[in-house]
Order: structure tokens, then sequence, then C-alpha cells
């Protein structure tokens, strides 16, 4: 596999001339993605499960075939456990409302990780202020890694949920899913993982990991913003109450009552985002092709690369793991002394499109005792050549600030 | 894309880094926090009248090169002024910012937070450079509204 060829399949990063480094924010899209979208508008666009005519069987017919297709994709015993949503927030909002409301109460636990990023912690908080359950956190070592000491003192007989996502998207710190997953179902608890920045990178199996549920946005692996999906086992999702009401997800309306449609639609209220679901089994079929073994040695050249490049910049501070092995595609840095907005913005003036902030991670951010970071994030359409680009803009914006940096 | 050494010039960069006018201030009339959740700056200006002249100023907090240089210079541009001339001042400042002025006879009343004027090409960090400003607008503001030593008195 050639990078340059296949940069050649993402248009934008034909038309602009940029080292495009936030794919942990958003991946950029292949030409097939985009062409999927367009056929479907000029030749099977209609409201699916409404009409009886053909074109509307065939919007429904491309809108559930893509069900299948992720169920697949991510080893879902049935089709039916694949409730599409707007992005992965959105699907953990309905974890939070549709399970943790019903059954959290007061003396029992919730447990994330203190890697979580705003979406798989803030509606904890909320479930945690009205059920009267509490929230705790399992906190990182000096190597951004979680010990399987501290996930075995915090997931607790009394832990009924936990929250750990694949990979931290400031850290990129890649953690044990499996291992916490099988732990805490020893301790009776349901598991929540934030696929998000992993499935992008990696293979996952559902049934092999044995997650309760699992959520991930399609927009930061090549699908187009605005769909999300939520895994859930089919006996969890059976047992929990609706999360969004209207049309497509009940049975039986009554002036006083309803009865809900089974899964899936008990979760789909509404007309869907058929182009976001037609995009996104595009998106499933383009990485299926390439092949995530591909796809995980094009990155890994280009990181060990980055990773090599940025050690040397002794101005720089990293934030990642040592253990190659549990890192992935994500690296956050400063540079001593300066504001990383103030970085960001001298390299968006190189053509180096860096993310700067908080990340959604302000907790994290208060635990390593920082306000913000710059963070480069990698996808197999990354080059060497970005690489070089992010070094000499990172030098540029050294040799700006240097004479009046202020060390404390 | 905006070349960074116009907006990362020498003034903006002396006073983000070293800036005199970043300390606590001593008999401060009023106090207001300004900050911009998304990017984490805070600042916590400070503010002496004597009548209606705005005898000093001061602030603390953190955050970029950008938000600490622009309240630094905006300190010695209103110093001495008047607040309806201080008034007059933001206003033309965030409408240069913002793009909504070029007239050169208004920015000359801007003095040295000229230097500001090429973070009107920079959407990102428009916020930045505001957060002084707003935040003063928002004191003289309810000042105004409230009469003296009725809000964010710091006695």
């Amino acid at each position: 596999m050639d990078t340059q060829e296949i940069k050649k399949d993402f248009p934008i990063l034909e038309n602009r001339k940029i080292a495009y480094l936030d794919s942990g924010a958003t991946s950029q899209k292949p030409i097939q993605v985009i062409n999927a979208i367009e056929e479907f508008y000029k030749k099977c666009n209609a409201n699916p499960h409404r009409g009886a005519y053909s074109l509307s069987i065939e919007a429904t017919e491309a809108y559930e075939s893509t069900r299948n297709k992720v169920a697949k994709f991510i080893n879902a015993k049935h089709a039916e456990e694949i409730i599409f949503s707007k992005n992965a927030t959105e699907s953990l909002n309905l974890i939070a409302y549709s399970y943790g409301m019903d059954k959290l109460k007061k003396g029992d636990e919730a447990v994330l990780s203190i890697m979580e990023h705003h979406s798989n912690l803030v509606p904890w908080q909320k479930v945690a202020k009205v059920t009267g359950s509490s929230l705790n956190y399992m906190y990182i070592n000096k190597d951004f890694e979680l010990t399987d000491e501290e996930i075995e003192n915090k997931i607790t007989s009394k832990t009924k949920i936990v929250g750990i996502t694949h990979v931290s998207n400031v850290l990129g710190t890649i953690n044990n899913v499996k291992k916490i997953i099988k732990y805490a179902h020893k301790m009776g608890a349901v598991v929540v993982v934030d696929a998000s920045q992993s499935i992008p990178h990696m293979k996952i199996d559902v049934q092999d990991l044995d997650a309760d549920f699992l959520v991930f946005s399609g927009h930061k692996m090549l699908a187009p913003l605005g769909i999300g999906v939520l895994y859930g086992k089919k006996e969890l999702l059976n047992n929990m109450t609706p999360f969004l009401m209207g049309g497509d997800m009940i049975e039986y309306v009554y002036e006083q009552d309803t009865t809900f449609a089974p899964l899936p639609n008990k979760f789909e209220a509404g007309t869907q985002n058929v182009e976001g679901v037609v995009g996104l089994g595009a998106a499933i079929d383009y990485i299926e092709n390439i092949g995530y073994e591909n796809i995980q040695k094009m990155e890994q050249e280009v990181l060990d690369y980055a990773k090599q490049e940025l050690s040397k910049l002794d101005y720089l501070t990293l934030y990642m793991t040592p253990n190659k092995q549990n890192h992935s595609s994500v690296i956050s840095f400063n540079i001593k002394g300066v504001h990383p907005h103030d970085v960001a913005s001298i390299l968006d003036g190189e053509g180096v499109c860096v993310r700067s902030g908080n990340h959604c991670a302000q907790p994290l951010m208060r635990f390593l005792g920082i306000d913000s970071t710059c963070r480069a994030s990698f996808y197999f359409y990354n080059t060497k050549e970005d690489v070089d680009k992010l070094v000499n803009a990172l030098n540029k914006a050294y040799s700006m600030f240097k004479k009046y940096i202020k060390l404390s | 894309m905006e070349d960074s050494n116009d907006v990362y010039n020498e003034l903006i960069m002396e006073h983000s880094m070293n800036s005199y006018n970043k300390k606590k201030l001593e008999n401060a009339d009023y106090s207001e926090i300004g900050h911009n959740p998304n990017c984490g700056d805070e600042i916590t200006l400070e503010l002496k009248l004597n009548g209606n002249i705005i005898e000093d100023m001061a602030f603390t907090g953190h955050g970029c090169a950008i938000s600490q240089a622009s309240t630094s210079i905006m300190i010695d541009t209103l110093r001495g002024k008047t607040v309806e001339d201080a008034k007059e001042i933001i206003k033309t400042f965030i409408e240069m910012i913002k793009r909504e002025t070029t007239n050169e006879e208004d920015l000359k009343k801007l003095e040295d937070a000229i230097a500001f004027r090429n973070v009107s090409n920079m959407p990102a960090r428009v916020k930045c450079a505001l957060l002084a400003w707003h935040t003063l607008e928002d004191m003289l503001n309810k000042n105004e509204n409230g009469g003296k030593g009725k809000i964010n008195c710091c006695h």
C-alpha cells in the first residue's frame, strides 16, 4: 500500500496543501464516501420505513443493509443490536438516560476513567445527581496508563456502570478494555466502551470484548458528520425504555398511552440520517477494502517517525506512554512556556492543522496539572512529509517565542 | 492563512510574556473576571477610578499570548482616559477586530492597540483579542447602571 496513492482518494488533501493532523477531531472523507452520498440522493432518496412505493423500499434497503454491515463490521451477534444515532455523544446520552437513570440507585457507583471525553462523563454526572448514586474515577499512573491495581481498587461490588474509553483522545493511551470488562463483569457491573478513537484504527469485536455497550461516531472513521452508532447487547436494549419519542419508534399510539416498536426502531425516533448511514456503509467498505492490518502498518510507520522526530525537540513536553504497544495515533504536546493556542496559530500559518485546547477532557487536564495541550492526531493518509512540516513549523514557533519564554 | 509574524510582533510578544500590568492593584474600586470557556483563558481585571478618569488598571490570570498582550496593551491605552473616551475606544477596538471599521482616523484612537489589527484575519483568535475589552466594557456598564461601588466592588 502506498500512502501517496491513498492520499489521491481524499480530494481535500489534493485541493488544500496542508498537513492535516487533526483526524482525532474528524477524519477527511475519501471520494468513495462522497460519491455514495451523491448517488443516494440522485437515485434512491425517499423516507425509509414509510412508503409502499419502490423508491421508499430502496431507501429502506440502503438504510437497513448498512445496519447489517455495521453489525458484521464489529461482530455483533444480531443486527438489531445496532442503533443509529447522531454521534457517540448521543449514543452515550441514550445509555445514560435509558439505562443509567432507571437502573442506578442510591448507594450504587458508576466508575469512569479520568481519561474520559466529556461525552462519557457529563451524562454520568447527571445520572449520579438524579439517582443519588456516586461517581468515582480510575486515575492514571506516570506513564499515562491505568494499572490493574487501580482498576481493581475502584471497581467494586457496588459498581453498576463502568465507562471506559478504548483509546484516549488526548493521550493516545490504549486501554485494555477486554481485561477491564472481564473484571467489571466479575463484580457485576455493566461496561460502556467509547470506541470513537479506536475504531478508525483497529478492529473492534464486541463479542470478543464482551462489551455491554459500545459507541462510536462515523465521522472519525471516514463517514460523514452526523451519524453515530450505539451497540448494545440485545437483552439490555430490550429491557430499556426509549430515549426519544416520536414517529417510527411506536407500535400502537392511543390518546393516553403508547406501545413501542421492537429493536432497533424503539431507539430510532423520527426520520433518520439515511445519507449518513449510506456514507457510513461506504466508509466501512473503504476500510475493509484497505484492511485494518494495512491501515495499522501505514500509521505505525508515520507515528514512529513522528515520535522519533518530536522526541528530538527538547523544548517540547510530550504527554504519552513510553510503552509503544499501548499507544495509538494521538500525540499531545506543549512548547514549554508557550500557550498551545499560539502554537496552533503559528502552525496554521505554516499549513499544519493541529488542535489546541482541553480536548473536551477538562478533568484529565486538571489531573495532569495543565490547562491545555496541542494535539497532533494521525490517520493512514498522513505521510512522513506531514511530520516534517510539523517539525519545521514547531521550530518556527519556538524561534519566535524563544527569547520571551519565562519558565517558572 | 495569515503570516503569523504579522500578529506575533515585538510589541505583542513583550506585553504577553513580560507585562508590567500583570499584578494585583492596590485599592482597586472594581474587579471583574473574564473567561473564554472554550480555551480556558481567564483574567481578572481590576480598575481604579478617580472621578470619571481611569486612574489605573491591572490584571492577573492566564491565557494565550494574544489574550495576555491584548489585556496589557488595553490597560496602557486606556490609563488616564475618561470613562466615556474609554468606551469609545473599546467600541472602535471591537469594530476593528470584527472588521466593521477600517477608518484610519478612528483607528488612530487605539494607539498601540492597533497592533492587533491583523487578528481580524484570524477568526479563531478573535475571542482571545477581545477578552479583556469585553470584560472592561461589562465592568464599565455595570458601574454606570448600578452606581459606583455597588457591583463587583473589591472592598
